[in-house]
């Protein structure tokens, strides 16, 4: 694996765009974190320390930042990530089920990837969809009303 | 039956653009707050209305404002979207904002005029990729209009608004949290005083207010405090929007007069219990409300009423316990959410959380013990109100107490014959 160490000229660009909409560089963090993440896949120890160094604060500082946060991915992930809600609605209505059958398909867990690189199955907090539990978002889509039969035909969609 | 917040909302087609939006009257009461009314005047009009803040607290939305140092020596304000909505078991916020996204921003730009702030947040969860969408694009409008940017309807009133997608964090939602979210911080919350009208964001006086709230100013502007009050059916004025998840025949969400009673929200608009199963329970405002059992189905969804029964009306929406779910495996799964989403700067919180968890679960997998229930009383009480920065702790300790009173029997289960009885 490459790991890029410096801050892309875009990626600059965009940071700095955002800097500019608060009172000092460092307020700009998290946005900063989003804007690499986006570019990068996850945060490395290498692209924290850039950024740290973009927004003049200490890269300690910085990862008590991006650690605290459930989407700042401090490890690699796959080329897509299955969130899978396991919260009140969803349990009711049985995301359990679809959680076993994830395990069975793609015999990854919780913060598990597949060792092609294809999926990262994370548990997630409530996504708001609860009248159509159980649910789940694979990148930035939102499947709802799940069932066995559907879960299938949507991996599949995903390579 | 009037339903002022979802008459233009329908999930059969796009939201209304700003032309749209306009034809339905919509920017109209903008235009009157703006140009006929000082912004003393609004905020003494949301006051009157008895508005009351539709994130969970129940706080009047007027007098939060009047709060906000209003002399010439705090030009910095700003005001914020609590656009966040994590709280496990709620879903209107996001039917809102992707149902009339212009409908929240009117709000916003009004509310905004009223403590005369000059930059506006909306505070988006990370999730909703269609709501965000939506909101950039009638930003987008409303600049073009003239509605946000410099001098709106040539009074010399400027506003500013941005959308920050937050990064994934329950406490977010917690109102001092959300502003250190906002400044780029671990979100943890502040301690109050000072309060955040008076020091928020960056120090500067900030109001923070949920979706559904903003999305009542318009109406309230055009049709008066009387009419807002009228609108109710129960001791809290207008209207609100309740949801129903779990196995009921239809879950969904409804925009009804506050003080429905929680019977006629679950037979007649849930459709009634899925063919099957019965009803034991109800979550009446998301994962930090106590548990309302059979005996309370009468009780009207008002703030007063459901105090009064024992719970909080909390977010409106409403989570099913049924007789096919076991009542531990239930609150275990609320608690390690509680955990998981801890900030872990209180020590009660942070300690007592995971232990709850830990011993629920213990209980649950048939491995419990008779003192398992007193440890658990014991932490009803330790993580209860007043020995935290916030209140997430004392959220997640409404579900346990409530299940202990009415489920015990269930606990008890667990314990002597060593399993879950429903697995």
């Amino acid at each position: 694996m490459i790991i890029q160490e410096t801050l892309t000229p875009e990626e600059i660009e965009e940071i700095d765009h955002e800097i500019a909409l608060v009172p000092y560089r460092k307020a700009a963090c998290i946005e900063a974190l989003k804007i690499v993440q986006h570019h990068r896949g996850w945060i490395s120890d290498e692209s924290l320390q850039s950024i740290a160094d973009h927004l003049e604060m200490s890269v300690e500082e910085l990862d008590s930042v991006a650690t605290f946060y459930n989407l700042v991915f401090r490890k690699p992930v796959g080329r897509n990530v299955i969130l899978l809600c396991d919260s009140i609605s969803c349990y009711v209505m049985g995301y359990e089920k679809i959680y076993a059958q994830i395990r069975d398909r793609l015999h990854i867990s919780f913060g598990e990837t597949t060792p092609d690189g294809r999926f990262t199955l994370l548990p997630n907090a409530c996504l708001g969809t609860c009248d159509h539990a159980p649910a789940l978002m694979i990148n930035n889509e939102l499947y709802r009303d799940l069932t066995e039969d559907r879960l299938d035909e949507i991996l599949n969609g995903y390579h | 039956m009037e339903t002022p917040l979802t008459q233009h909302i329908s999930s059969d087609r796009p939201p209304y653009n700003l032309r749209d939006y306009e034809k339905v009257g919509g920017y109209q009461a903008l235009r009157k707050a703006l140009t006929t009314m000082t912004p003393a005047e609004v905020t003494k009009l949301v006051q009157e209305s008895d508005l009351k803040g539709r994130g969970g607290a129940g706080f009047n939305t007027g007098m939060k404002w009047s709060f906000v140092p209003m002399t010439d020596g705090t030009p910095i304000k700003y005001l914020i979207a609590n656009a966040d909505e994590m709280e496990p078991g709620t879903f209107k916020d996001r039917m809102l904002m992707e149902g009339n996204p212009h409908q929240f921003i009117e709000g916003m730009i009004i509310s905004a005029y009223a403590i005369q702030a000059n930059i506006s947040y909306i505070f988006l969860r990370w999730a909703y990729k269609k709501a965000g969408r939506l909101l950039l694009h009638a930003m987008e409008e409303a600049y073009a209009a003239g509605y946000l940017g410099k001098n709106i309807l040539g009074i010399g009133y400027n506003l500013e608004m941005h959308l920050h997608t937050g990064v994934g964090r329950y406490i977010c939602g917690e109102e001092t949290a959300l502003l250190n979210a906002l400044e780029g911080k671990r979100a943890t919350p502040r301690t109050k005083p000072p309060f955040p009208q008076v020091s928020g964001l960056f120090g500067k006086p900030t109001i923070v207010n949920n979706v559904e709230t903003f999305c009542n100013i318009p109406h309230i502007i055009q049709n008066g405090a009387q009419w807002f009050k009228d609108l109710s059916k129960g001791s809290d004025a207008g209207t609100k929007i309740y949801g129903i998840s779990g196995r009921v025949k239809k879950p969904g969400l409804w925009e009804l007069p506050m003080g429905v009673t929680m019977r006629e929200l679950i037979e007649v608009h849930g459709g009634g219990m899925a063919n099957g199963y019965e009803f034991r329970g109800a979550l009446p405002g998301g994962a930090s409300t106590d548990f309302l059992v059979k005996e309370h189905l009468d009780v009207k969804l008002d703030f007063k009423s459901v105090a009064a029964a024992g719970s909080r009306l909390g977010t409106g929406t409403m989570i099913i316990l049924d007789d096919h779910t076991c009542p531990v495996g239930f609150v275990h799964n609320l608690e390690h959410f509680f955990a998981q989403e801890s900030c872990g700067w209180c020590t009660p919180c942070r300690e007592g959380l995971p232990w709850t968890e830990k011993t629920l679960l213990s209980i649950e997998r048939g491995e419990g013990r008779p003192e398992d229930l007193d440890l658990l009383d014991m932490h009803t009480k330790y993580l209860g109100p007043g020995n935290t920065f916030c209140a997430l702790a004392p959220g997640a300790m409404e579900p346990l107490q409530s299940a202990l009173k009415y489920f015990r029997e269930d606990f008890e289960m667990h314990i002597t014959q060593k399993k879950c009885p429903w697995r």
